[in-house]
């Protein structure tokens, strides 16, 4: 199964590319106020 | 930097109308091919002989066509739509935007000529030989220029959650392309796998699975976080739960595949992680499924006398349950009676026809008429018809085919005292006739719908005329 040497190392950094999302997304303050994004797509057109 | 785009006062629509038409198009072309090669596994005889109409050849055909023309060009109108509006700015490039409209078409048109021509890579979903494969990765990484471009200008600070959902789809299927299609050319329009025996198997199913994932789950999720709430007027039951499905569904799905190499070269072990991720993956899919529905909560009557909201919802409901079976099936005890038989391939059709279909369906309605400065699609009665043609073809399907499975199953794995197989495999497929027949029934249904959706748009186009629309202020809210 030599495959898993390449797609287990793949997911890991898979795995720390979607963190790094998260982490970007957390600090840039994406997810403040959740209740007025939703309502806002509404009003967008 | 200065982007042209980001200073312009209308949306780019054009892209989005046709994508949107060609949506409907290739739907019916799609499906016209599924219902030909349901008829050919009912009576044989109707390939009539001739190489080019064989089921070997014309079955990717048919899986190709839904899938990437009638599914991709549904994501590509709707991400374009969508990150548009929800951006408040024009998209990122014009021109690389018509490349992609006009690359994917080129893209299939390739797959419908190559296939009945027999060149094939011989890897399910991932069948196109490798100057085809090419092409795609170009137009894939134009559409990555072009998306995440309009996300980069956006004209507000938050990034509505379909768009990560689109994002994802994107990133993440640009990836299992490049990984699985790897292969060492042998001539034009010839190749083999980078790849070999069991670590070639492992490959596809890694992207065949992440395939069902990222391109028919999360780009049709990002359609159902978008247009549901506008349909319904209404915003999605718990915009914090919509996130939360998101990144429960990325950082979970990538290790499902091997559910589908289960009892077979590859080490137990692996067959048992994908079992344990795709059970997990139960947890964000029915998150999601009931944010979506809930959203309707206090407003169920809109149902009553709105198709497309009906199309949206009962997409769904589809998408609940086939999220539910397939874990079920991932179970290595159950897959043993439902592998390799007819069950799986109704499966599939429950997430395709149910969830994929139906949004796909309910999106283009509510984009369509506004695509074309309308107010609603030129026959609501119609809609409706589609409705009701679409939901009870399905119906007849899975119905057919759940018991044409455990029927398969049940025969091929029955023993006599003595140890000899009670039933030879003939014997099974004789036993499979009438369900054969019946899922072909519920095929000509849902194309039946779908050939009403057609002659409806090209009535709402030509009745209507292209529109430029004003860049929305963004709210202040």
């Amino acid at each position: 199964m030599d495959i898993l040497y390449l797609l287990i190392p793949l997911s890991v950094i898979l795995v720390f590319l979607i963190l790094g999302g998260l982490w970007w997304a957390v600090h840039r303050g994406q997810f403040e106020d959740l209740e007025v994004q939703g309502q806002r797509v509404l009003k967008d057109d | 930097m200065n982007f042209p785009n980001a200073q312009a006062t209308v949306y780019n629509d054009k892209v989005v109308r046709q994508f949107a038409i060609m949506t409907v198009v290739w739907g019916v072309v799609g499906m016209l091919v599924g219902v030909i090669i349901a008829a050919q596994l009912t009576w044989p005889e109707l390939n009539f002989g001739i190489p080019w109409l064989s089921y070997g050849r014309l079955r990717p055909l048919h899986t190709n066509a839904v899938i990437f023309a009638f599914g991709g060009c549904g994501l590509f109108a709707t991400s374009y739509y969508v990150v548009q509006r929800t951006c408040h700015v024009r998209i990122f490039n014009d021109k690389l935007a018509a490349f992609t409209f006009w690359g994917w078409q080129a893209v299939i048109v390739a797959a419908a000529i190559s296939l009945p021509l027999g060149y094939t890579q011989g890897k399910e979903y991932a069948e196109l030989e490798w100057p085809i494969d090419i092409l795609i990765t170009l137009v894939w990484v134009a559409y990555a220029v072009v998306f995440f471009g309009t996300v980069g200008t956006r004209k507000v600070r938050h990034i509505y959650v379909a768009n990560w959902f689109f994002g994802s789809f994107i990133l993440a299927v640009a990836l299992l392309h490049l990984v699985n299609s790897a292969a060492i050319p042998a001539g034009f329009m010839k190749s083999y796998s980078a790849y070999a025996g069991v670590q070639d198997a492992m490959v596809q199913w890694w992207y065949g699975h992440n395939a069902v994932g990222f391109f028919l789950t999360a780009g049709f999720l990002g359609m159902m976080y978008y247009f549901i709430p506008k349909q319904a007027e209404r915003p999605v039951y718990s915009y914090r739960l919509s996130i939360v499905h998101f990144w429960a569904l990325i950082f979970t799905y990538m290790w499902a595949g091997p559910h589908h190499l289960h009892y077979t070269a590859l080490p137990d072990w692996t067959q048992s992680v994908g079992m344990v991720f795709s059970l997990i993956l139960l947890a964000p899919s029915w998150g999601g499924m009931i944010n979506g529905i809930m959203t309707l909560s206090g407003a169920w009557h809109k149902l009553r006398d709105d198709p497309i909201l009906r199309f949206l919802i009962v997409s769904l409901s589809f998408y609940g349950m086939s999220t539910f079976e397939g874990p079920m099936m991932s179970i290595k005890t159950v897959n043993a009676l439902s592998h390799y038989t007819d069950w799986t391939v109704g499966h599939v059709h429950s997430g395709a026809l149910g969830w994929v279909g139906l949004v796909t369906m309910g999106s283009m309605y509510y984009l369509i008429p506004r695509l074309f400065g309308q107010k609603q699609m030129y026959s609501v009665k119609a809609v409706e018809v589609h409705f009701w043609a679409a939901t009870v073809g399905i119906v007849i399907y899975i119905a057919a085919m759940w018991i044409a499975g455990v029927m398969q199953g049940l025969m091929w794995r029955a023993i006599n005292a003595d140890g000899t197989l009670t039933y030879t495999f003939v014997e099974s497929v004789k036993a499979t006739f009438p369900f054969y027949a019946l899922r072909l029934l519920g095929g000509l249904l849902y194309l039946g719908g779908m050939v009403i959706m057609l002659w409806n748009v090209l009535k709402t186009a030509t009745a209507g005329r292209s529109v430029s629309v004003t860049i929305a202020a963004p709210a202040h809210a």
